[in-house]
């Protein structure tokens, strides 16, 4: 069911959901957090119908934004759809237009579900810092995608490792998860002192680099980078007095494992879509206190290879303004500084 | 079971690191019975669903064992046409190649001591050659007759020792025993090969989310404990509703009956879990113990034939459908008494539940399929309404709704819009996501990878089995020797002498 409101307020907004829920006969709500999908008109369509797949696992209230251009009259246009693919949430498509473009949150503020997580998802172009980010500032959790940045990839990377506040976290980071999963089992099976270890994956990869950072920081020891045609990341090898442990995954679905004195074997290693990364992203709402381990190791390793710094918070969005508006149960996240000590070396590349 | 903390942690591991998936370490599984219906329709696909989680280990092996004159191949066709039809997650061809590469079939009789090394000599092999490293589970997917023989083989054969590093492990289904002795027969015969820790006996109901969601919404709210008790709680209905007939189950069906087949076991677990204390933690012995704390406070009414009852569907029409009687189905004698429906009082003896009677009623061929919880609570102590006003008004309930529904529901009153003041009885739901790809596993996902990872708490161990028992042994000693079930029609909700039990206490059976 679907209803269009045009130059509209939050609070017809919020009357329409309520009218609509009604109307579909269900007015109960069984929503468990608010999923806020920053978007544009180019990706709203592909991000809406994963927000709603993962609806069906976390049921929610999602909210996609579009900011357009800043000039022109102020308008607010509404689409709401209920009970849409078989998610048992409800959604608003947001188009903003003129100068409320730049005051998305006053919008969103409104339509959070009460006393409940929030969660910011840029499915494309995140900002440089999510938690500056107004509508970022709404959320306890903010979930980007490195990869989508338009700008280069390796040093979009390092500032958002960089601006690192507890709450965030980046795609590229969940896609490691099974890998992760199955070097930790590796070491289960074959648990040798590691001496080193390489990671190989296509030149520009956040994932590889994070991998690499990960390694580095559990395992205390040099992890090499090199570069191969992918897809993702290809193999990845660690050494011990042995000989190596090594996961080669050359096609991007089938691994081969291989530890000292066994057969090689192979594992199924796919790479995921994008609903089933965000619902694990959503099955913890706590800040990922890995995660921040291995930014600080992607800040280490980034400031040990004589990488300038970038500047900090470009975005330069009044983050202040939200934290005013917003009740006392939105706060803005304390940031975190990202201890800078050169350990290691190499890892990026 | 303890396990023995490494004296290096993996240090990828992290307790911090809640991404990162539990997987089983290097082991492989052996399937007894392996043509049978449970390891076509839940074990092998559950294996394959788990491998698509990437939750089995690198060079994970699983053996079957059959009297079939099969090859490797022709058993791995077997898996393949189980998995397509079974599986929940989608078919992907290069989890299926993983998997498909550490197959092994052992063709023999249980009585077949050339099978038996063989299977050992396979085992071996795999150890060897996958790196399943000595670890091995043993799945007795057959009837349980044959479970001593299947025993005595492995302990004969070997197979049954662990070696310094690794773990041997076996797997029951229900039923353990139909009696307490048979049951303590039984576990003599198993407990005589492995120790406590390594028998594993499945009742996939423990391994629903709701079943732990249950512990979580008991122990983890403030909201609920304070009225989890005889002050507040009126009575509790535990119900556990089967809208089939038995099916192509008759050889295992008569003799047995519902008491046996599902009470003993999952309706007593549940009770278990719902009236049972805060357990210190939430370890495998700490829940047994408060578990067990329940089921030996377990007391029977005094008059069995009022607060006992049971039924047998005769021919009906259910849900649209024309359908058979009991006593017209497929093998069964014509002069069957095996109940297809049970209800029983209990009480349990303890200050939280002085004087607040537990039912426990299961059938097959009743009005739908469905199981749940229902906690009913007192009616108010005052009312300052009119009579006229909350004519409408039940009890309070709080409902764990278990299958196929999964949540939670609280009934209570509220005023009708509009009236002056009239006040009726609603429900609030709630539901927790649906099937998606990763969230609902299987039950015997999560019960084989609990068996593979050696963590019990899910598990009824054999002192809750012989509480079970002696529970029950009597209620169905006296049905024994007091007459046959009463008939009822197929597609409703049992038989009459059912409603009568609770109309004594001046309650009725929740329509679920
Ligand atoms: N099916 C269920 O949903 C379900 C539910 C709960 C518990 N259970 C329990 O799970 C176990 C298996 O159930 P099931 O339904 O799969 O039983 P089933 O279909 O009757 O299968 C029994 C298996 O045992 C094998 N077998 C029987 N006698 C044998 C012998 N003398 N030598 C070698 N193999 C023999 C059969 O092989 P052949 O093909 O060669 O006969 C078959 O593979 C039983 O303990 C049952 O009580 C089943």
């Amino acid at each position: 069911m679907s209803t269009e409101l045009s130059n509209t307020n939050a609070s017809e907004i919020g009357q329409a959901l309520l009218a609509a829920r009604r109307k579909a006969g269900s007015p109960s709500m069984g929503m468990v957090l608010t999923l806020v999908v920053v978007t544009d008109e180019r990706d709203h369509y592909d991000a809406l119908k994963v927000a709603h797949a993962v609806s069906r696992e976390h049921p929610s209230r999602i909210l996609g934004v579009i900011r357009r251009s800043p000039r022109g009259a102020a308008n607010v246009d509404a689409e709401i759809r209920i009970g849409e693919g078989g998610g048992s949430g409800e959604s608003v498509l947001l188009r903003l237009s003129g100068e409320v473009a730049n005051h998305a949150e006053s919008v969103v503020l409104p339509l959070l579900l009460p006393d409940s997580p929030v969660v910011a998802w840029w499915p494309t172009k995140p900002p440089d810092d999510p938690a500056a980010d107004p509508l970022g500032a709404l959320a306890q959790r903010r979930i980007t995608d490195t990869v989508t940045n338009p700008r280069s990839k390796i040093p979009a990377l390092v500032t958002q490792c960089r601006n690192y506040t507890p709450g965030n976290t980046d795609l590229s980071w969940t896609r490691l998860t099974p890998w992760r999963a199955l070097l930790a089992a590796a070491l289960d099976q074959y648990p040798a002192r590691i001496r080193g270890g390489r990671v190989t994956a296509e030149r520009a990869n956040p994932s590889a680099d994070l991998l690499a950072a990960w390694l580095s920081d559990r395992l205390h020891v040099p992890i090499e980078r090199a570069s191969s045609k992918g897809p993702g990341i290809t193999d990845v090898a660690l050494f011990t007095g042995g000989g190596e442990i090594e996961i080669t995954r050359p096609d991007g679905r089938l691994a081969s494992f291989s530890v000292p004195n066994t057969n090689d074997r192979p594992v199924a290693l796919k790479r995921r879509d994008t609903a089933e990364l965000l619902a694990e992203e959503l099955r913890r709402l706590d800040p990922d206190d890995i995660y921040e381990a291995t930014v600080q190791a992607v800040c280490r390793l980034s400031d040990a290879d004589g990488n300038a710094k970038p500047p900090k918070g470009e975005t330069n969005k009044p983050a202040k303004q939200s934290e005013e508006r917003g009740s006392g149960s939105v706060s803005k996240p304390v940031k975190k500084p990202a201890a800078a000590k050169a350990t290691s070396r190499r890892a990026l590349s | 079971m303890i396990q023995v903390p490494q004296a290096d942690p993996n240090p990828l591991r992290d307790p911090q690191d809640r991404r990162l998936p539990r997987i089983a370490g290097p082991c492989g599984l052996v399937i007894f019975g392996v043509t049978g219906d449970l390891s076509r329709k839940k074990l092998m696909p559950a294996v394959y669903d788990l491998a698509n989680r990437g939750l089995l280990p690198p060079g994970f092996s699983l053996v079957g064992f059959a009297r079939r004159d099969w090859a490797d191949q022709d058993f791995e066709q077997i898996v393949h046409d189980a998995i397509r039809e079974h599986s929940r997650t989608g078919f992907r061809e290069e989890v299926w190649r993983q998997l498909a590469k550490g197959f092994r079939f052992v063709p023999g009789d249980f009585a077949d001591d050339v099978a038996f090394s063989q299977l050992r000599d396979t085992i071996e092999e795999l150890d060897r050659e996958r790196g399943t490293a000595g670890n091995h589970a043993f799945y007795l997917s057959i009837p349980p007759r044959f479970f001593p023989d299947v025993v005595a083989q492995l302990k004969e054969h070997g197979l049954a020792d662990e070696h310094i590093g690794s773990w041997r492990r076996v797997v029951v289904e229900k039923p353990f025993g139909h009696d307490l002795k048979s049951a303590q027969e039984l576990n003599a015969i198993v407990s005589e090969v492995f120790p406590p820790e390594a028998v594993f006996r499945i009742d996939h109901y423990l391994g629903k989310e709701t079943v732990q969601n249950i512990l979580a919404l008991r122990f983890a709210n403030q909201l609920f404990e304070p009225i989890w008790n005889a002050n507040y709680v009126d009575h509790v209905q535990i119900t556990m509703a089967e809208d089939i007939g038995i099916g192509g189950r008759a050889g295992y069906y008569d003799g047995i009956g519902a008491a046996r087949d599902v009470i003993q076991n999952h309706l007593l677990q549940l009770m278990a879990l719902v009236a049972m204390e805060e357990p210190t933690s939430f370890d495998a012995y700490s829940l047994r113990i408060e578990k067990q704390k329940i089921l030996r406070s377990v007391e029977l009414p005094s008059r069995l034939d009022l607060h006992t009852a049971r039924g047998q569907y005769v021919d009906g029409w259910a849900g649209g459908e024309k359908v058979k009687g009991f006593l017209q189905e497929e093998d069964i004698p014509k002069d069957s008494r095996t109940e297809t429906y049970a209800a029983i009082k209990l009480g349990i003896d303890t200050r939280r539940w002085a004087g607040v009677p537990f039912y426990l009623r299961h059938g097959k061929r009743l009005g739908r399929r469905v199981t749940e919880v229902a906690v009913v609570f007192k009616k108010a102590p005052h009312l300052p309404f009119t009579e006229t006003a909350t004519e409408e008004l039940g009890q309070n309930a709080l409902v764990i709704r278990v299958q196929p529904d999964e949540g939670v529901t609280v009934r209570f009153g509220s005023k009708v819009p509009g009236t002056a003041m009239e006040i009726r009885d609603v429900n609030m739901d709630f539901a927790y996501g649906g099937a998606f790809v990763e969230s609902s596993p299987e039950a015997y996902e999560r019960l084989i990878l609990d068996v593979l990872l050696g963590d019990p708490p899910l598990f009824p161990q054999h002192e809750e089995v012989e509480l079970s028992w002696q529970i029950l042994d009597p209620i169905i000693a006296y049905w024994g020797n007091h007459g046959h079930p009463e008939p009822y029609p197929a597609g409703t909700w049992g038989p009459k002498s059912a409603s009568d039990m609770l109309a004594r206490d001046g309650r009725v059976w929740r329509r679920p």
